[in-house]
């Protein structure tokens, strides 16, 4: 399980390999904290790569969009696979998050 | 002998046998090699694309995340055993911690209500609740034991 984060343009794209759990959910947030305190503004996070998600993990992605919100940043998810969809409706959290089926069209939406 | 071998594995197959027990030190780190061998063991089962992938990982990172931080407190000397019974019809999960125990009836936190979608907790027991057909808690041999259990799709 990894995180990385590249810069495409202005937008901070982050993709999560593996699992985002409760063993390694604070490695992402300090990530892209960091680069929240550094000045940028637009996260797209990339989940084309990710695996599962549990409810800790889900609790730093609602962090992390109030935190981004809260500096005037705009926040996005990309590439849930059809489990990850699943998981988001079940908590309802699709209706808070904006998601995109690519990174495309994640990185346009913008 | 062929007769006792075949009557054997009758019974294997329509009887619960555990197909996995483990018991592991509390620290959160363990989490992800456990729940990818009872995964594996459930691809190996037979259990649907969609439960070896959501609902048998899932809630298996939850009741196990629930057992180490909070039944164990993160003690890392405090242990955690983790069972799984497989029968035709079901997969059922145990994860026993050293920890006082819980009301699950009272832990009725529904994060999907009109102004708790944006808590940042709250999810473990309800995700547990959505992914499995039953949830249970109970005490053995002075452990606290959530039993999950799945039945096949």
């Amino acid at each position: 399980m990894s995180f990385s984060i590249k810069k495409q343009g202005e937008i901070c794209v982050v993709d999560v390999e593996g699992q985002l759990i409760v063993g390694n959910r604070q490695e992402l947030k300090q990530k892209v904290l960091d680069e929240l305190e550094k000045g940028e503004k637009k996260f797209l996070i990339d989940f084309s790569q990710t695996g599962y998600i549990d409810s800790s993990g889900l609790g730093v992605l609602v962090s992390l969009s109030k935190k981004i919100r809260e500096q005037g940043g705009e926040l996005r998810l990309a590439n849930l696979n059809d489990d990850l969809k699943t998981l988001f409706e079940l908590t309802k959290l699709d209706t808070l998050f904006q998601i995109a089926d690519t990174r495309e069209r994640a990185l346009e939406s913008f | 002998m062929t007769a006792d071998r075949d009557s054997g594995e009758q019974r294997r197959a329509t009887h619960p046998h555990v197909a996995f027990d483990r018991l592991i030190p509390s620290d959160v780190r363990e989490i992800e090699p456990i729940v990818e061998e009872v995964t594996r063991e459930c691809r190996e089962l037979a259990l649907s694309a969609r439960q070896c992938a959501l609902n048998v990982p899932v809630a298996l990172t939850e009741a196990l995340s629930n057992a180490i931080l909070r039944g164990n407190r993160g003690i890392r000397d405090k242990h955690v055993r983790v069972r799984a019974v497989v029968s035709d019809n079901a997969l059922v999960l145990e994860v026993a911690d050293e920890g006082a125990g819980f009301d699950l009836d009272a832990c009725t936190i529904d994060p999907t209500r009109p102004g708790s979608v944006e808590r940042e907790d709250g999810r473990g027991l309800f995700l547990m609740r959505a992914l499995m057909d039953r949830v249970e808690r109970y005490e053995a041999d002075e452990r606290n034991v959530v039993r999950l259990t799945l039945h096949r799709s």
